[in-house]
């Protein structure tokens, strides 16, 4: 039997996207740290701005480090392009604000990170885009809440903070049902964990700030075009299906087909709202895409040791990860995510708030801040920071208590991790 | 552009640029099988911005045209001819792979209908291996695989495109991926059936040129060179080291710019 054959993905990994570099042989990818690019004509120069031609411009449109990197996760997710943004959320911006128009509506999952709640639960109203939150669990509810003018269904693939499971296929299902397109946040999964394209999914953003830098030293996003959502049989997207005079009225699926989204997102959003990825940035990230295979197997194998020491830790009331038997999306899990759910838990400490507070105050590994996916050990308690500008009501319906931790588990040795752990658990309970 | 060719609805993309009012030469861009208009991404615009009214059609069922499907050679080169008739005037054409068939074809017996053709990724003739006519005639999600992984060359695998942020490989399956169903599978049929190359390549007199991939596995380069030596009209080939079967996404620059030399001689 003849079977395609294409570079696997840890070979991807460290080189989809570059070739050493022609003129001066570097195997790493150079930091091409520019603003613009000599044109070679003034024939060459319009060629580029009418997008005749291809090539850079100007680095707020495109730069060859970012494009590395916009070719290797484009690669790794195994879609047809992606764009570089400055963050995850100008990343979920770009995405949002490429497809959507004053007087559009998004059907999201109310378990997303408390930022993208914020933007799409007050922000994105004053620009009159607004979003009805469903329970992710329930297919059916994003079904329901679809209204006239939904353009957008948006989950993130492994929620946040309960690590809610995306049944990617069916909500995909209730998606295309309605002529619309699936956007995940996949930040928690990275493309090892899970390829959301091949379960449906059209649009994916990355916050590259956590593992797929993974070293917590450069924030970025990536939006992720998967080329297979029918934006013309849609019918509802007439940024991608009718002239655009910005650039002498290109219709974007007319000319690009399958990437249309990609190709407005960067000559659109990215060049007018201008949230791009900096070289620099895009060099640090590209380090952590090299390891990721790596990173991302070590870091799930840890989290499996601290769930068990978790589970048998008399100051611990419950544990919420999708790899363990209590978490009520166990067995979706396990169809979805063979390798692991992710590195991202949380849990209860007996005592309720004092107790949880008393918990992060005596650990000495791992480390008290705002972020997830780093090499190192992380832990937060939401309900004081990440999620403080939602309200008690908020709060609970997106499955936060007062008691609960999140950990991001780190690459320390998991002895050493589950020790310290441990330790302040004990020091929680005095 | 939306216009009714015999009845049905074809679709093509112009580069934006209308063809109403304009009276430089035409030149047609015919893609390959279970491919539409869109593989000429970065050579339509920039033609219909330099001296030509571009059109990269989406031929029968392909993209947004009307089916059904044609299901051979000729007849695609028929349709080609009907297309001439429709603007009034010879064109030239570009086409790959399938395209090329039908563009060579044309070029031979139809003589009065082409000004010019260039010939990407082909060959005297284009054997399909059994399993991927199999894979297609199914709708199986692995011949658009198959032909991304034999369609793109060593180098062309890892990327490194030109346009930035888009995925070569990824581009290619997903565009096959969209063709509606049975498409590819008709396609592959009239490619591997198709028996009238050399004959084709006998009969043309306009200029000619071929833009042929070192590292092609779809159309191995030493398969066109029979169409080279029977070629008698005015003829360049070029040979692009490292480059697949995808030549018009792989080197989008150099297709640009040679087709452009080639056409406006
Ligand atoms: C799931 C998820 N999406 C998006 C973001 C936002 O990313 P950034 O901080 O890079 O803007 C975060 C950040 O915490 C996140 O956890």
């Amino acid at each position: 039997m003849v079977e395609p054959e294409f570079r696997r993905f840890d070979t991807r990994a460290l080189h989809a996207g570059q070739h050493p570099d022609p003129s001066t042989g570097s195997r790493a990818v150079p930091i091409h740290q520019t603003t613009s690019y000599v044109f070679d004509s003034v024939d060459h120069a319009a060629g580029l701005y009418n997008l005749e031609t291809s090539g850079h411009i100007y680095s707020r449109i495109s730069n060859p480090t970012v494009a590395v990197l916009e070719e290797r996760i484009a690669s790794l997710e195994g879609g047809v392009g992606a764009v570089c943004t400055a963050s995850g959320m100008a990343a979920l911006h770009l995405a949002v604000a490429t497809l959507l128009n004053s007087g559009d509506h998004i059907v999201a999952s109310r378990n997303i990170y408390g930022g993208a709640f914020i933007l799409m639960n007050h922000t994105l109203p004053r620009f009159g885009i607004t979003t009805t939150f469903v329970d992710p669990r329930d297919p059916e509810e994003f079904a329901k809440a679809i209204q006239k003018n939904t353009r957008l269904i948006f989950a993130e693939t492994l929620g946040n903070p309960g690590i809610e499971v995306l049944d990617i296929d069916a909500v995909s299902d209730v998606a295309h049902a309605a002529g619309l397109p699936l956007c995940v946040d996949s930040t928690f999964c990275t493309p090892y964990l899970i390829n959301p394209i091949e379960h449906g999914a059209d649009i994916i953003t990355h916050s590259a700030t956590k593992f797929l830098g993974g070293h917590g030293i450069a924030i970025g996003g990536v939006v992720v075009d998967g080329g297979r959502f029918d934006w013309d049989a849609s019918g509802k997207f007439p940024t991608l299906t009718e002239p655009y005079e910005g650039y002498h009225n290109i219709t974007f699926t007319e000319e690009f087909g399958p990437a249309a989204l990609s190709m407005r997102a960067r000559a659109e959003g990215l060049k007018d709202f201008g949230a791009c990825m900096s070289p620099a940035n895009a060099f640090y990230l590209l380090q952590g895409v090299e390891t990721l295979p790596l990173r991302m197997a070590k870091h799930v194998e840890n989290t499996k040791q601290v769930i068990e020491m978790l589970d048998n830790h008399d100051a611990v009331q419950w544990i919420k990860h999708p790899d363990h038997p209590s978490h009520p999306d166990h067995d979706l899990a396990k169809r979805l995510y063979p390798k692991g759910a992710g590195a991202i838990l949380s849990f209860g400490v007996k005592g309720g708030r004092d107790a949880g507070r008393k918990f992060i105050d005596n650990v000495s590994l791992a480390s008290h801040l705002a972020n997830v996916g780093d090499a190192k050990t992380l832990v937060i308690h939401p309900g004081s920071t990440t999620h403080q500008q939602m309200s008690d009501e908020d709060l609970e319906t997106a499955g936060i208590s007062e008691d609960l931790v999140r950990v991001s588990v780190g690459l320390e040795d998991a002895d050493d991790i589950c020790s310290d752990l441990s330790k302040a658990l004990r020091a929680s309970q005095r | 552009m939306l216009f009714s060719l015999n009845k049905k609805q074809v679709h093509g993309a112009t580069g934006a640029v209308s063809f109403e009012g304009r009276s430089e030469p035409i030149v047609v861009l015919i893609h390959g099988a279970g491919m539409d208009r869109s593989v000429w991404s970065q050579q339509t615009r920039f033609l219909a911005h330099h001296g030509f009214r571009a059109l990269a059609v989406d031929l029968p069922e392909h993209g947004h045209s009307e089916g059904p499907a044609l299901e051979s050679v000729a007849e695609l080169a028929k349709w080609i001819v009907d297309l001439a008739d429709y603007f009034g005037e010879s064109l030239h054409l570009v086409g790959h792979s399938m395209g090329a068939l039908v563009a060579l074809h044309t070029a031979g017996y139809h003589k009065n209908s082409v000004s010019s053709v260039s010939l990407l990724g082909v060959g005297a003739s284009m054997p399909v291996h059994p399993e991927l006519q199999e894979a297609a005639d199914a709708n199986d999600v692995k011949a658009a695989q198959l032909i991304t992984s034999w369609g793109h060359s060593t180098r062309h695998h890892l990327g490194n495109n030109p346009t930035p942020g888009l995925s070569m490989t990824g581009g290619t399956q997903a565009l096959i991926e969209s063709a509606s169903s049975g498409v590819l599978g008709i396609d592959l049929m009239a490619c591997a059936t198709y028996d009238g190359a050399l004959g084709s390549a006998e009969q043309i007199e306009c200029p000619i040129l071929f833009l042929l991939g070192a590292e092609d596995k779809m159309t191995p380069r030493k398969t066109a060179q029979p169409l080279i030596d029977t070629v008698s009209s005015s003829k360049s080939v070029i040979d692009l080291p490292e480059t697949g079967h995808m030549v018009m996404i792989e080197e989008p620059d150099r297709v640009r710019q040679e087709l452009l030399t080639h056409m406006s001689n």
